[in-house]
């Protein structure tokens, strides 16, 4: 019995000693950009009091990358983007700055409410879905791959210019039905391991799942710049490793039900600041 | 030129004479060892940069060998002493023959 209690204790004591995340740092980019990496959790968050930035959870080391441009190495591919933007491409023999203006100014504020409800295609369309929507009917270019380098590199830009900017997205207009469906995903059990979403990010975030610390599953910070494989990663694609995590077949990057679950992530991010391209490990 | 390559650099805009000052460079660059293959097979021909150098007016500041085990987009951090206002000169030297400069002013005050 003595041994057990004892068990019990180191383990309340394993427990505790995880809750590090960090919410006395502040978050400033280049001494100028102030980013909201702690908010009260808004009304539909029902389950949350507190909504946190992956920022917070991750090492000072880390945390450091992101408050200079030149030290984010996520920047590199913004500068990428900045190139294929003053490209001009397709019939129409027009660029993305032929309408959006020098350095995406044009753009300012878009990633905050995104995704969004379009209402000539008549569903919700996501940053990616945008692009292409521009590429191909504006420009007459190909589209990009949803998840392809020239993608997630111009959803990079788009969110650069928009940091320090509050996440606003809204899901009681038109877009509630698929809000609706994307809330059901995130509470939906997937796999063999049958974890949903909320298991680890909603009933277990600042604890170790073995040698990762958990995070709420906020989205403000995507695109991400991950130090694992050195590229940005576009938000579906977390999703799709999640997903794969708990050993579940994945929907697709792209698919309708993602484009719900990131309305219905997203929105639970309603009060933190646009933060992408963010570094994370 | 290989391709996707921006050199880019930060230098604080002033300092006092004889202040030490933190420099950050950073080139984009694949960086190809020569050790890969392709799908089919055939080596990859190594491509990277192999020499950086930096002068300040004229006088060596740092001179670095670059070799093909160090990774893409390679970035330097180095500390310099500024005796006198003037000009920091950065190059990297490209194994196809490039040579990539930037210049950066510091004035004194």
């Amino acid at each position: 019995m003595k041994r057990a209690s004892s068990l019990a204790f180191g383990l309340a004591c394993l427990a505790s000693a995880v809750h590090a995340q960090d919410t006395e740092s502040k978050l400033v980019i280049n001494d100028d950009i102030d980013i909201t990496t702690v908010a009260e959790a808004p009304a539909h968050a029902e389950n949350l009091s507190e909504i946190y930035s992956g920022w917070a959870f991750r090492s000072p080391e880390t945390m450091a990358l992101q408050m200079d441009d030149f030290d984010n190495p996520g920047m590199i591919f913004v500068d990428q983007a900045l190139d294929a933007y003053n490209t001009v491409e397709g019939s129409a023999g027009k660029s993305c700055q032929s309408c959006h203006g020098d350095d995406a100014e044009g753009l300012v504020g878009a990633r905050a409410v995104y995704p969004k409800w379009n209402a000539n295609a008549g569903e919700v369309w996501t940053m990616e879905m945008a692009i292409n929507g521009c590429r191909t009917e504006r420009m007459g270019a190909e589209p990009w791959g949803y998840t392809s380098g020239n993608m997630v590199n111009m959803t990079a830009l788009i969110s650069s210019v928009s940091r320090g900017m509050p996440v606003n997205v809204s899901f009681e207009g038109p877009e509630h039905d698929t809000w609706l469906q994307g809330k059901e995903l995130y509470y939906t059990r997937t796999g063999q391991l049958e974890l949903s979403c909320a298991n680890c990010h909603e009933d277990n975030y600042d604890m170790m799942i073995r040698a990762d610390h958990l995070s709420q599953g906020q989205i403000n910070g995507f695109p991400t710049y991950r130090l694992k494989n050195a590229k940005l990663n576009a938000v579906h694609s977390r999703f799709k490793g999640c997903i794969r995590d708990t050993r579940a077949e994945t929907y697709s990057p792209g698919s309708p039900e993602f484009v719900a679950l990131e309305l219905y992530v997203a929105s639970r991010g309603n009060g933190l600041s646009v933060e992408g391209p963010s570094v994370r490990n | 030129m290989a391709s996707g390559v921006k050199p880019r650099v930060k230098v604080p805009k002033s300092a006092s004479a004889g202040d030490v000052i933190t420099i950050k460079t950073l080139i984009s660059h694949k960086m190809e060892s020569g050790q890969r293959k392709d799908d089919d097979g055939n080596v990859i021909p190594r491509s990277i940069i192999n020499r950086f150098t930096v002068d300040f007016n004229g006088q060596n500041v740092i001179d670095v060998t670059l070799e093909p085990a160090i990774s893409t987009n390679p970035y330097f951090e180095f500390d310099s002493q500024v005796p006198e206002a003037g000009e920091f000169t950065f190059t990297w030297y490209d194994d196809d023959g490039d040579v990539y400069t930037e210049t950066k002013a510091i004035a004194i005050g």
